[in-house]
């Protein structure tokens, strides 16, 4: 499908996963390829001593005033970035209703710390409100939210449901109605879920992808497996017998080299060609494959080539492709 | 790196009654807390680990799949004895609460408020604080010679040494306890911007929040002192020279800098990193071994090699390709261990990148180790 379109079908991407699958990386590299198709893009991140300053180049922090991180060279698309952190979104929200000149001491003195525990889920249901507020000024076309690690996603998003259940009147019911209003709306809000084709992380999706549609009722894109090998046909055969075929001479330590790193290489792909499959099998939803970079460290340079490769996955996707329909 | 401030994994382990690990979410802590456990039980210690959300299938081999309160002794041949339980905080909280209430009735005021049940999930550090708290329990029983906690994923790596005094404080709340105040005295103890401010939350929220919120420090009224004495207690215990803390990280950016930042912080406070676990490292492919554990034993079919010279001449460009890839992500980690090296006063242990996730005892054995040096990793 087409990359714009895919991009288009929702104004919030909520982008969440197991710690450490590279969740804030997917979060980056989709960001940068709805701008590089023309839209304006906000990242949305929780809290500001993330991966996402590092992933943007923007080293020294976000900030809760929205920054722009990049510019396409054409179409006029860009990336802003923020942090809005549970706690400026509660303490904005109290300052808006009068406590203006307080605010501090509501945190000296603990008060905050007693109104979130008396009100669980306030801080949670006012991120996404404010998420909401912006989606609704329509100020970027897209909103990428970089949400915490997936029990903590999943206990995030069902935090406005439960806060209806608890606040019987006033505005605070009427903000967590409007934010499960988003959640329920596919044209508004989607979720996009990411792996690593390893077995931990891939249970983890397939529990959490159910947890989000039967307990938050939102919809999901297809999923992210990111850091996939690319085969390589051949793989397997001994590394001695194919430098003979070739017509060279291999030294014992080369071969004993190449030899380590084709086993090594070899497993792996069968772990990840196991691991894809019982995803397939236990999750009906279209996959997105992202290449291993081979890199323990991920800067905004992999960034560039990561939404290339997540650009090609969405256009091998089927034409009028539709994420799964909630519940 | 001093030599003589050097210390094994393998002499912790045998020396040691706490041991705390901590790093960040995805870097293996849960498992390394389990296999450290496992060692200790190898080395006829009585090990208990207290697990916060263990994988699934690690929990079923455990016997641990549901929260308990009580340790779960674990069957296996090892001259010591090997228990774990997974962390119920709210069930630890509830333990607390009606060990300090002054009556049965106090107790039950207090587990029926609502905003009580809210505590373990809405405030954070509970978790950690209950972690702690259960850590000091197992270790007061005597039943255990040795106690690995796993520390929950948590953004702020010092949430959990700081969990005790920050729950105190929450409880002795100077606002919400002068509304205890008798009468008319407590609106005028009050100053006028708390006012407005429980105004505000009533109209927000709804009064009943409010409410809530007084009857719950009107519950615990008088049991301040009985927890304050027992955090004060959990801290002391987190900084005895028995206890010792094992930062685990996987060789990523946001978990080597996550772990620097621990470091550095547990340094401020006093209580050096006594080790650090590197899970997940990419064999020294040069050496030309791969230690056990990393790649399936199961027989390969074996490929037959191109015949054709150009198609094997691409094969083994390819092959070479897969080589230099894969150094450069030694390299990379090899930098991340020397980074960390100055930060830890005792050994760096290495554990590979296994092939399978550890979801049984034989892999936890394997774990166990690799890191009390029984097998190499293949690294330097």
């Amino acid at each position: 499908m087409e990359i714009e379109a895919f991009c288009k079908q929702s104004k919030v991407l909520v982008v969440a996963g197991k710690g450490g699958v590279g969740k804030t990386t997917v979060a980056a590299a989709l960001a940068r390829l709805a701008a590089d198709s023309g839209m304006r893009v906000l990242v949305v991140a929780l809290d500001s001593s993330g991966a996402l300053p590092s992933l943007l180049g923007t080293p020294a922090g976000l900030a809760y005033e929205e920054e722009t991180v990049y510019e396409a060279t054409s179409g006029g698309g860009s990336v802003g970035a923020r942090v809005i952190t549970p706690d400026d979104a509660l303490l904005e929200y109290l300052m808006d209703h009068g406590l203006k000149r307080v605010a501090k001491r509501l945190v000296s003195t603990g008060v905050l710390d007693v109104v979130a525990t008396a009100i669980p889920g306030i801080r949670e249901i006012l991120v996404l409100g404010k998420v909401k507020q912006i989606e609704r000024a329509g100020a970027a076309d897209l909103v990428v939210l970089d949400a915490p690690a997936t029990g903590h996603a999943v206990r995030f998003l069902t935090s406005a449901s439960g806060l209806m259940d608890a606040a019987r009147g006033g505005p605070l019911r009427a903000q967590a109605t409007e934010v499960v209003e988003m959640l329920h709306d596919p044209e508004r809000c989607q979720v996009m879920l990411v792996t690593l084709p390893e077995e931990t992380p891939v249970n983890e999706l397939i529990e959490t992808a159910y947890r989000f549609e039967d307990e938050v009722g939102v919809m999901l894109t297809p999923v992210v497996v990111n850091a996939c090998y690319e085969p390589i046909a051949g793989l397997g055969a001994e590394v001695g017998a194919v430098a003979k075929a070739a017509g060279e001479e291999l030294s014992d330590s080369e071969r004993a080299a190449l030899s380590c790193a084709s086993v090594f290489r070899l497993g792996r792909e069968r772990l990840q060609e196991e691991q894809i499959n019982r995803l397939e099998a236990d999750l009906p939803l279209p996959e997105l494959r992202l290449p291993y970079l081979f890199r323990a460290e991920i800067g905004p340079e992999e960034i560039g080539p990561l939404s290339e490769a997540l650009g090609e996955a969405i256009d091998r996707l089927p034409d009028g492709f539709r994420g799964r329909a909630a519940g | 790196m001093a030599q003589e401030m050097a210390r094994d994994l393998a002499d912790l382990v045998a020396e040691r009654s706490i041991i705390v690990c901590c790093g960040s979410g995805g870097a293996g802590k849960t498992t390394t807390s389990a296999a450290i456990a496992l060692a200790g039980a190898r080395a006829g210690r009585r090990a208990c680990v207290v697990t916060i959300d263990p994988a699934r299938r690690l929990a079923d081999a455990l016997g641990i799949g549901k929260l308990e309160n009580t340790a779960r002794l674990i069957e296996g041949d090892w001259p010591g004895e090997l228990s774990a339980l997974m962390l119920d905080a709210k069930g630890t909280f509830d333990d607390l609460v009606r060990r300090y209430s002054e009556s049965p009735e106090q107790a039950e005021r207090i587990l029926s408020n609502r905003l009580y049940r809210n505590l373990t999930s809405a405030l954070s550090g509970t978790q950690e604080y209950m972690a702690a708290e259960k850590l000091f329990e197992l270790n007061e029983s005597g039943d255990f010679d040795l106690v690995v906690v796993d520390t929950p994923p948590t953004r702020n790596a010092l949430d959990f040494i700081d969990a005790p005094g920050r729950m105190t404080r929450f409880l002795e709340n100077r606002v919400f306890r002068l509304l205890l105040m008798p009468g008319r005295a407590s609106m005028r103890a009050l100053s006028v911007a708390t006012q407005a401010l429980l105004k505000t939350i009533s109209k927000v929220a709804g009064s009943e929040i409010v409410e809530d919120a007084v009857a719950f420090f009107r519950a615990f009224d008088g049991m301040e002192q009985g927890f304050r004495d027992r955090a004060g207690r959990v801290e002391q215990l987190l900084s005895d020279p028995g206890t010792a803390f094992v930062l685990v990280a996987a060789p990523r950016r946001d978990s080597v800098g996550e772990a620097h930042y621990f470091s550095a912080r547990l340094a401020g406070s006093g209580l050096p990193v006594a080790a650090l676990v590197m899970n997940r490292i990419h064999p020294d492919f040069r050496s030309g071994e791969i230690g056990p554990g990393v790649v399936s034993d199961s027989g390969a079919e074996a490929v037959a090699p191109p015949s054709e010279p150009r198609a094997a001449g691409v094969l083994l460009g390819a092959l070479r390709q897969n080589l230099a890839d894969f150094e450069r992500v030694v390299e990379q980690e090899q930098g991340y261990l020397n980074q960390l090296e100055g930060g830890v006063e005792g050994a760096i242990v290495q554990v590979p990148y296994l092939r399978d996730d550890v979801h049984d005892l034989a892999g936890l054995s394997l774990v166990a180790e690799y890191l009390v040096g029984q097998v190499a990793s293949g690294r330097a």
